[in-house]
């Protein structure tokens, strides 16, 4: 090999080297796909933060295209994402229900109160069960729940206005379409 | 007054062991059957906790690590296998819980790859020392072996 062939093969590998770096630092290694993602939402029935004697299903839901918010008032993201929740839900385009995950009762209904509440109603998951099934590790999440059940979309972590818009509601309107 | 230092070092020991008690207390509720925490233990240790991700379930105490091994303790002492409960986590959080990922066509690389790595390292030594001996060796000529001679023999010693 000539060393002006050498030198170019040499420049070549560490071009592609540093292509593949640079990719891999664009990632996220937080959002891990969700295997959730096209598959059922897990069934629930949990009492409502506000009123503990009511319980709210997920069979509740069937036939409809709905969000599901997973937040907590320890959530500092929480409050980040809130005000774009708080525009979704004057929007009216899709309902949003809340997922209060881990939270006291005594702490998550002053945050509502405070900061205004996005949600029709809000479940109250204290021990962080339903939060496992639902494989939540990074508050806040997401989800979209077709009319079948089945999860359409997850976002781990907050939403923004460019995800709502761009992600979401093209995706509610194209499941509502659908039977 | 012997006997009062001795008084004094009991206490000293039971306020050590009443309070390192309370200390425990505050750990993760561990199951009091020693074989179900053995097998909790070595089934967390083989998962990976999502909130800190470079540490085990077993190792980390984040909330979610610590609810996760609560989950795993109760499905064991409720008779589930240890598959039963790799399949319960992979539904939830996907291959990514595992510390050793299964063999797929999206891991071959994962598993193949630090192997195809080595064969390549091997192929380019291989090359280069084939190259290398069919290389001509140096010719050297009678002064540049009087010189190097010179430069290798010990010094010679200061005459005094």
């Amino acid at each position: 090999m000539s060393s002006a062939k050498r030198i170019i093969v040499t420049l070549a590998g560490f071009g592609a080297l540093v292509a593949l770096l640079a990719v891999g630092l664009t990632l996220n290694p937080r959002e891990v796909p969700s295997p959730l993602v096209g598959k059922p939402a897990p069934a629930f029935e949990l009492p409502l933060l506000n009123e503990p004697a009511r319980t709210f299903s997920s069979r509740d839901m069937a036939g409809e295209v709905w969000l599901l918010n997973v937040w907590a008032s320890w959530c500092v993201a929480c409050r980040v994402e809130h005000p774009v929740l708080l525009e979704l839900a004057k929007s009216g385009a899709v309902p949003l229900y809340g997922l209060n995950y881990k939270d006291r009762r005594e702490d998550g209904l002053p945050w509502l109160q405070q900061l205004g509440d996005p949600y029709v109603l809000s479940i109250h998951d204290l021990d962080g069960r339903l939060g496992i099934d639902y494989g939540v590790y990074g508050v806040p999440e997401t989800f979209l729940i077709d009319k079948q059940g089945v999860i359409r979309y997850k976002r781990i972590g907050p939403l923004t206005e460019d995800i709502v818009k761009q992600k979401i509601l093209p995706l509610v309107s194209e499941l509502n379409r659908a039977s | 007054m012997r006997v009062e230092a001795f008084l004094w070092l009991v206490v000293a020991c039971a306020t050590l062991a009443i309070a390192g008690g309370a200390w425990s207390r505050e750990a993760a509720p561990a199951a009091a059957d020693p074989v179900l925490e053995k097998r909790t233990m070595e089934l967390a240790g083989q998962l990976r906790c999502l909130v800190c991700q470079n540490q085990t379930i077993a190792d980390s105490n984040a909330p979610l690590a610590v609810d996760l091994k609560n989950q795993i303790r109760e499905q064991l002492s409720q008779g589930a296998s240890n598959t039963d409960i790799v399949d319960y986590m992979v539904a939830r959080y996907g291959d990514f819980v595992l510390y050793r990922p299964p063999f797929r066509a999206a891991t071959v690389l994962l598993w193949l790859g630090p192997l195809l790595l080595v064969l390549a390292g091997l192929f380019w030594l291989f090359r280069v020392l084939r190259n290398r001996k069919s290389e001509p060796d140096i010719e050297l000529s009678e002064a540049d072996r009087r010189r190097a001679e010179a430069l290798l023999s010990p010094p010679e010693k200061d005459a005094r």
